[in-house]
């Protein structure tokens, strides 16, 4: 059917190696078009060891994002941002990570399952998350991810019943990306023990990473949570250092520190 | 006119597929559904078991039939608009739901909403609010039913609308304020909506119109449809036709037109919501998922929702529920828009016609009906019932502003 190059690294398969190679997987985000040379900070995490890239599309009402993500937002529709905008700058870019879009349905739907799809490959991106789009809603967008060779990650939040994460586990593709708690993105001081026992009864489900996302703020965190799961993603705790200036050698030091911790714990 | 039977009553049209429960999925053809994060699904479902039993049960609809009588003030009145219907040469008949208790039509949703939260257990309402109507009748109930209240409420709406929030705090509600965005109602709902990510199991979600994920829209259209229904009556008492030729009301969200429509969706009376020229999500919009459903708002040319501009700011919203897209779809229903400069005038002049001050947004539906007895869009002697949804007192301040 897709008549459309597929570019970029497929994530299932590079995230599933590395995984049982014994590493902690790191997953860190970067809000698409937030600054003139957004993509440097995508090389600076590559560079810093990032396993995947997780890149956020901005949408004007986030309803899953907390107040770092959605200024991180409002700044990138600010200077003008739009999803045609960063997937041209995406075509631009050739990284040896996968890279994962994260957005908001509308921005989806609006564009034709299929199209979005087709155009996310082409950028190189062959992952996505749409975390307002839950199971019973997802048939199309699913069809239409798999047919453009586009892994469709779901979010497990620890409110399912056993029977829905069960489902949440077999029907999402690349990894598993597993809510720490019931909260919104931002930074926390604590990553609560539940995360760990919530990615612990996710585990079992299949063959699938199971990365910890929501509120991962320290290297602490990132041990512990990929010690408990697979790996964790990092959003706001870069976010907001990027929003305060950080230079994409600043932010990638900060991974760099992730990683390291990650590095020492595992294997 | 719609289809005359022989003995001269007009027919009833069949209501089948017209404001009906949207089943499972809840959708109102195309649109609709359940658009919320996983982790909100649980809530929602539980919402929709809770909501289908209790609507089922007799004994919660004798609760809240009593509460609605004996607190809210309802039945509410159908006045004859004498003054402005020898004016415009049109029989305008007024339901009254500014004279239900707090003064809009909120009431009869919240009412039926804290019932349903205090049923699951729940021990605190939240909501969002734009006028500060629905943040009031969330509070009221709350104060009555021994729950505890949080309201989310823009900047900009707590600045215009400074009364409502300090009777939400008297009635021991603690009111939010939005900081984002437009620092209106589409912020304020989605501070509600993340907010309740943080506390479902404690506390009930109270929507304040018919949006948001299934079961709300159909839910606060049932808990709203006691205007229709009432009215439907009064106008067969009232008029030789037994139902009027045109039925008018504001839409915001759409909550007061869609009890009002759900009571004359069967009959052959036009049904037209008046939404604000500057909120236009039907007249302006275009198809988009917002607040967890698919219908109609307003966007830019690369689907980014844009902020509504309205001096109602209870219609400041750029969507609208899922039901009245479907009802524009399928032409069961017209959506129009008035200008704030129409609306400011039709709240003066029924002022001084009838003794009535009109809350912002009801008076958009009179300001439609000036223009549309100006413009010879209803013929003379035509009836027409107006929702007014709600009292104006909210709205001095911005009145006073307004030379
Ligand atoms: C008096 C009044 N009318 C109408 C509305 C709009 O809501 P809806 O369209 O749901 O009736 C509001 C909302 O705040 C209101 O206060």
């Amino acid at each position: 059917m897709t008549t459309t190059t597929v570019r970029g690294v497929a994530v299932g398969p590079h995230l599933r190696e590395r995984r049982d190679a014994g590493r902690g997987l790191l997953v860190p985000y970067v809000t698409g078009g937030i600054s003139a040379d957004w993509t440097d900070h995508l090389r600076a995490y590559a560079d810093a060891g990032a396993d995947a890239i997780e890149i956020g599309l901005p949408f004007s009402d986030p309803m899953i994002d907390g107040p770092t993500v959605q200024e991180a937002s409002e700044r990138a529709l600010h200077r003008g941002a739009t999803v045609r905008g960063i997937l041209a700058d995406l075509r631009e870019v050739s990284l040896p990570v996968p890279l994962i879009v994260m957005t908001y349905y509308h921005l989806v739907a609006r564009e034709g399952h299929a199209r979005f799809c087709a155009a996310l490959a082409e950028a190189g991106v062959r992952g996505l998350i749409v975390p307002d789009l839950p199971l019973e809603e997802l048939g199309e967008l699913e069809q239409a991810a798999a047919a453009a060779e586009v892994d469709l990650v779901l979010v497990a939040a620890p409110s399912g019943s056993p029977s829905r994460l069960r489902e949440v586990a077999a029907r999402s593709r690349g990894f598993v990306y597993a809510m720490t708690a019931m909260v919104t993105t931002g930074e926390r001081a604590e990553l609560p023990a539940s995360a760990g026992e919530f990615a612990a009864r996710l585990k079992p489900h299949g063959d699938l990473p199971v990365l910890l996302g929501f509120g991962i703020s320290t290297p602490e965190h990132a041990v512990a949570g990929a010690r408990a799961a697979d790996g964790v993603v990092v959003a706001s705790a870069l976010m907001r250092r990027l929003l305060d200036g950080a230079t994409p050698e600043e932010l990638g030091a900060q991974v760099r520190a992730l990683r390291d911790a990650l590095d020492a714990t595992s294997g | 006119m719609g289809a005359i039977t022989a003995a001269g009553l007009p027919a009833l049209l069949p209501a089948a597929g017209l404001m009906h429960d949207p089943g499972a999925a809840g959708r109102f053809g195309e649109y609709g559904g359940r658009y919320v994060p996983e982790a909100l699904i649980p809530a929602c479902a539980e919402v929709e078991e809770a909501f289908r039993e209790a609507w089922a049960d007799a004994g919660f609809r004798r609760d809240l039939d009593r509460l609605l009588t004996v607190y809210a003030g309802r039945p509410t009145p159908v006045t004859p608009a004498w003054n402005l219907s020898t004016e415009l040469g049109v029989s305008v008949l007024l339901k009254r739901e500014d004279l239900a208790h707090t003064g809009s039509h909120k009431i009869n949703n919240v009412l039926g909403q804290a019932l349903l939260a205090r049923r699951m257990g729940r021990t605190r309402l939240l909501a969002e609010t734009g006028a500060g109507q629905h943040g009031v009748a969330t509070a009221t109930a709350a104060a009555l039913l021994g729950l505890r209240a949080t309201v989310f409420m823009g900047g900009k709406d707590m600045a215009r609308q400074a009364l409502n929030v300090h009777r939400m705090r008297l009635l021991g509600a603690e009111v939010v304020e939005v900081t984002s965005g437009s620092r209106t109602l589409k912020d304020a709902t989605s501070e509600a909506m993340r907010h309740w990510v943080t506390c479902a199991d404690e506390a009930y979600y109270c929507l304040g119109s018919v949006m948001g994920p299934h079961p709300y829209p159909w839910m606060v259209r049932e808990f709203q449809r006691v205007i229709g229904d009432e009215a439907r009556a009064q106008c067969a008492a009232e008029l030789p036709a037994a139902i009027p030729d045109y039925v008018v009301a504001c839409v915001g969200g759409g909550s007061n037109a869609a009890g009002t429509f759900a009571g004359f969706a069967g009959t052959p009376a036009k049904l037209i919501g008046v939404e604000a020229a500057g909120g236009a999500a039907i007249s302006g919009g275009k198809v988009a998922v917002l607040h967890g459903h698919r219908s109609y708002a307003i966007q830019d040319e690369h689907g980014q929702i844009l902020e509504a501009e309205s001096v109602a700011a209870g219609l400041d919203y750029p969507g609208i529920g899922p039901e009245h897209a479907h009802l524009h779809d399928l032409g069961r229903a017209r959506y129009v828009t008035v200008t704030d400069g129409e609306v400011i005038d039709a709240v003066r002049r029924l002022a001084r016609s009838e003794g009535i001050l009109p809350a912002l947004e009801s008076a958009h539906a009179v300001a439609w009906v000036l223009r549309a007895a100006r413009d010879g869009e209803l013929p003379p002697g035509a009836t027409v019932l107006i929702t007014l949804s709600g009292r104006g007192d909210k709205d001095t301040n911005t009145l006073m502003e307004i030379p």
